[in-house]
C-alpha cells in the first residue's frame, strides 16, 4: 500500500490549512455560499438533505486497519456512529458539523488519508479493481499506476474548474473489468504489447447518469511511459471544448459524441503531440517506486492442494461455513489463500453502511487475518484479500458474530443501492426502504442459491449512483407529479461485456416492488435451461415474456 | 488609480480594458489612445494600425478564444490578458498555459474579470502573474492565497518539473 513521503505529508497539510481558512472565511460571511461551494465540494463536503455530507476518498479502495480505527474514531466523535461505503468505493459521513469537517480532514491527514477532490468539477478519486493485486486473471496490477493519477491529478492547477465531474477508473485484468471503466469519463485497460511492453487501451466518454453511454477507444496502445501527457491532452481538450452551458450535457460523453470518437480522438492525438515527451513522461524509476508499494505480502509457502483438502473437511462439517466459502469467498493466485469479502448487506440494515464498532472489528479482521488491510468494493463490500485458507474457519465465526458473514454476495440480496431520498438532496425516490422489502421479501437462502447470480441496482434518480443501467435487474426512482415511483430495467451487465439495461415499462409504486421483483424471477426460473443464469435467460428469451407477466390484467 | 496584484504585491494599474464591440464592430471601435487592453477580434481588425503601438497595447481573450489565435505573435505583446466570465469558467487555465508553454509568452498575463482569491494558486501555477478583480476584494489579504501550496505532484508553468522527478 502507497506510503507518504515528507512532500504528501506536506501537500495534504497545506490543504488542509487552505481548506480551514476557508471555511473561517465562509463562517465569518467573507465568502459567499456561492463562492464557498465549489471549495467545499473539493474538499468532499456536500450539504444534504438532513444535514452536510463528508465524501473521504480511499484511494482506487484501498485501506489499511490503523485508517480503518480512524474512520472508526471519527464516525464516533464527529458523526453518529456509522458511515456508508459509496459506489465508488469511498466512505461517507452524513452528519458532520461544517464548522467540525477542517478538524477531521486534519486527523484524515494523520493516518493518509484526505477528501480531496472526492466531489466537484474536477478530477476524482481514481478507481480500480478491488480484487487488484491477488486475482487469477490479473495482466498486470494498475494500483501503481492509480496512485501516479492520483498524485497527477490532485490539486492539478488547470483542472480544477472543469465543464463537470471527471471519473478515471483502471483495470488490469485480462477477460473481466470490475472496475467498469466502459463507464468512466476515462477508462484505462491494462495491456501488454507483442514485445511486452506494459501500456493501456484507452477508453473515452463512458458514462451512466442521465445519458449512458459505453466508452469509445481512442487508443489501442499507449505505453506507460506517457500515461500522464496523454491524460493531459484529453483533459485539456475536454476543458476547452466541453460544454459548459448546460449541467446535463457537459460531461466528456456528450462532447464526444458531438464531435464523434474520431474527431475526439484526432484532437487529443494533436495535442499529445506537442506535449509527448516532456517532463511529465514517467520514468522508469517513478513506476519502479510506485511498484514497490504494491509488492506481495509475506505469504507463506503453503501446500495449496493440501489446505484445500482440509478446508473441503471442514465444510463438509458444517452446512452454513460452506455456503459462506462458497458465496463469500473468491479465488487467489497464492496456493492456499483466500479472499473474503465481508457482506455489508444484511437485511435491515441500508447496503453499505457500517457501524463505528463494525470499523473497528473490520480492523482486528484485517490485523488477525489479512496483514491488516482491506479494501472496499463499489458493490458496496469490505475484502479481505489475502487470507490463509486454513484460517477461513476462525475469520468466519468472527466475521459472524460482528455481523459480516451473511453469506449471500453475487445473489439478489447483495444490491447497490445509492443513498437516496433518505439522505440525498437530488432524491426523486428513497431507495434505501426498496432494498430493505425487497431483502424481506427474498430471506429464504436456499431460494436465493438456487437463483444464483444476480445484480440488483437501485439508485434513488437518474444521476445512477446505484448502477441501475448495469444491474441485471436495475430499478430507477422516478418522480411522478411529486409521488414516488420506480422504474424497472432488465438485462444490463457489468464487467468486460457491458452492456445497459432496456426499461421494462410503466413505472410501480413502492409498495408492488417486492412482488414484481417475484414475478421477474418466476419468468427467469420457468425459462432457464439447466444452470442458465439470469441474465443468459434474459437475452436468449429477451424482454417480452417478463414484461407479459408484470403487466398482465388480473382476472 | 485602481490596483491590483501584481508579481507577488499590490500595485497599482494603469492600463484600461476596451470591452468586446458587437458582432462586426471590432474593425471600426475607437482604441482610446493610453495604456490599453483590446479584446482578440479588435486587434485582429485592426492589426494594420494598432501594430506601431505595442508598448500601450494589451490584448485580451475570452473563454472562447483560443491561445492558437494570437499564437507566436503572442511573444511580442508586453502584456496579454484572460477573461474570467464566471469563477466557476476553467478555460483560461489552458489558456495561459498555452500562451506560456507553447507560444512562449514572457510579458504580464493577467487575469481580469471573475474570479476569486482561492483560485490564485493555481491561476499562478498556470502562469498568470498579475490579479485584476472585478470586485473589489481585499487585495493585501488576498496574497496569502497565491501561496496556499508551496509544493505540488504535477508540472506547472511555474515549476516545469514534477515532483517524480525531483523526489530525491
Ligand atoms: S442516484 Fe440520485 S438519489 Fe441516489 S445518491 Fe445519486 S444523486 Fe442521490
Amino acid at each position: 500500500m502507497y506510503v507518504y513521503d515528507d512532500f504528501d505529508r506536506q501537500i495534504i497539510q497545506q490543504r488542509v490549512a487552505q481548506f480551514r481558512g476557508q471555511t473561517q472565511r465562509y463562517l465569518a460571511g467573507e465568502l459567499t455560499d456561492q463562492e464557498f461551494l465549489p471549495l467545499r465540494l473539493q474538499n468532499g463536503l456536500y450539504i444534504q438533505r438532513l444535514a452536510p455530507m463528508l465524501r473521504v476518498n480511499v484511494p482506487y479502495g484501498m485501506l489499511n486497519s490503523t485508517q480503518l480505527r480512524k474512520l472508526a474514531h471519527i464516525a464516533r466523535f464527529y458523526d453518529k456512529g456509522y458511515c456508508h461505503v459509496s459506489t465508488r468505493q469511498n466512505i461517507q459521513f452524513n452528519w458532520p458539523e461544517l464548522a467540525e469537517v477542517p478538524n477531521i480532514l486534519a486527523e484524515l491527514a494523520e493516518v493518509e488519508m484526505h477528501a480531496t477532490q472526492s466531489s466537484g468539477n474536477c478530477i476524482r478519486n481514481i478507481t480500480s479493481d478491488q480484487f487488484a493485486g491477488i486475482a487469477e486473471d490479473e495482466l498486470v496490477d494498475p494500483r501503481p499506476y492509480c496512485e501516479i493519477i492520483r498524485q497527477w491529478s490532485s490539486f492539478h492547477p488547470e483542472f480544477a474548474f472543469l465543464p463537470r465531474k471527471f471519473k478515471i477508473a483502471v483495470t488490469g485484468a485480462e477477460d473481466s473489468d470490475r472496475a467498469a471503466t466502459q463507464v468512466h469519463d476515462i477508462g484505462l485497460q491494462l495491456r501488454r504489447s507483442e514485445t511486452g511492453e506494459i501500456g493501456f487501451k484507452v477508453l473515452v466518454g463512458g458514462g451512466l447518469g442521465r445519458t449512458p453511454v459505453i466508452g469509445s477507444a481512442i487508443r489501442e496502445f499507449l505505453p506507460q511511459a506517457h500515461l500522464l501527457s496523454y491524460l493531459e491532452a484529453i483533459l485539456r481538450i475536454y476543458n476547452q471544448l466541453g460544454r459548459r452551458d448546460n449541467k446535463y450535457k457537459a460531461r466528456i460523453k456528450i462532447l464526444v459524441r458531438a464531435m464523434g470518437a474520431e474527431a475526439f480522438a484526432e484532437k487529443v492525438e494533436a495535442e499529445w503531440q506537442q506535449l509527448k515527451g516532456g517532463h511529465s513522461t514517467l520514468t522508469d524509476e517513478e513506476i519502479e517506486r510506485a511498484r514497490h508499494f504494491f509488492t506481495l505480502p509475506d505469504y507463506e509457502h503453503l501446500d495449496g492442494a493440501r489446505t484445500e483438502a482440509e478446508l473441503q473437511a471442514q465444510a463438509a462439517g458444517s452446512k452454513a461455513f460452506s455456503r459462506w466459502l462458497q458465496r463469500n469467498t473468491r479465488g487467489h493466485r497464492q496456493p492456499g489463500y483466500a479472499a473474503v469479502v465481508l457482506s455489508l448487506k444484511p437485511t435491515g440494515v441500508a447496503p453499505g453502511d457500517v457501524t463505528e464498532v463494525q470499523l473497528d472489528n473490520i480492523a482486528e479482521l484485517a490485523d488477525t487475518y489479512s496483514f491488516g488491510e482491506v479494501r472496499t468494493t463499489h458493490e458496496q463490500n469490505i475484502v479481505l484479500a489475502d487470507v490463509k485458507k486454513s484460517a477461513l474457519f476462525a475469520l468466519w465465526q468472527q466475521a459472524k458474530a460482528a455481523g459480516f458473514a451473511t453469506p449471500n454476495i453475487g445473489t439478489l440480496t447483495d444490491m447497490i443501492c445509492c443513498p437516496g431520498g433518505d439522505f440525498c438532496s437530488l432524491a426523486n425516490a428513497k431507495s434505501i426502504p426498496v432494498a430493505e422489502a425487497i431483502q424481506r421479501r427474498f430471506d429464504d437462502m436456499d431460494y436465493l442459491y438456487d437463483l444464483g447470480d444476480i445484480d440488483l441496482n437501485i439508485s434513488g434518480c437518474m444521476n445512477a449512483c446505484g448502477h441501475h443501467h448495469v444491474g441485471h435487474i436495475g430499478i430507477l426512482g422516478v418522480d411522478k407529479k411529486g409521488e414516488e415511483f420506480y422504474q424497472v430495467q432488465l438485462g444490463g451487465n457489468a464487467g468486460a461485456n457491458t452492456t445497459l439495461g432496456r426499461v421494462l415499462g410503466p413505472s410501480f409504486g413502492r409498495e408492488e416492488m417486492p412482488a414484481v421483483i417475484q414475478k421477474l424471477l418466476d419468468v427467469y426460473v420457468e425459462n432457464r435451461s439447466d444452470d442458465e443464469p439470469f441474465v443468459d435467460t434474459y437475452q436468449r428469451i429477451g424482454l417480452e415474456p417478463f414484461k407479459e407477466r408484470v403487466y398482465a390484467k388480473s382476472h | 488609480m485602481p490596483s491590483l496584484i501584481k508579481d507577488g504585491a499590490v500595485a497599482s494599474d494603469d492600463w484600461c480594458v476596451l470591452e468586446k464591440p458587437e458582432e462586426g464592430q471590432a474593425a471600426a471601435v475607437a482604441v482610446p489612445d493610453q495604456r490599453v487592453i483590446v479584446p482578440l477580434a479588435v486587434w485582429q481588425a485592426q492589426r494594420e494600425p494598432l501594430q506601431a503601438r505595442r508598448q500601450t497595447l494589451g490584448v485580451w481573450l475570452g473563454p472562447e478564444d483560443s491561445a492558437d489565435q494570437l499564437g507566436a505573435e503572442a511573444g511580442e505583446f508586453e502584456l496579454l490578458a484572460v477573461h474570467f466570465p464566471t469563477f466557476m469558467d476553467g478555460r483560461g487555465f489552458s489558456t495561459a498555459r498555452l500562451l506560456r508553454e507553447r507560444y512562449a509568452f514572457n510579458g504580464e498575463l493577467r487575469a481580469i474579470g471573475h474570479f476569486i482569491r482561492d483560485q490564485l494558486c493555481y491561476m499562478r501555477r498556470c502562469g498568470f502573474n498579475a490579479f485584476s478583480f472585478a470586485e473589489p476584494i481585499d487585495l493585501q489579504a488576498a496574497l496569502a492565497s497565491l501561496d496556499d501550496f508551496t509544493e505540488y505532484y504535477q508540472a506547472g508553468t511555474d515549476q516545469p518539473l514534477p515532483l517524480f522527478r525531483r523526489r530525491a
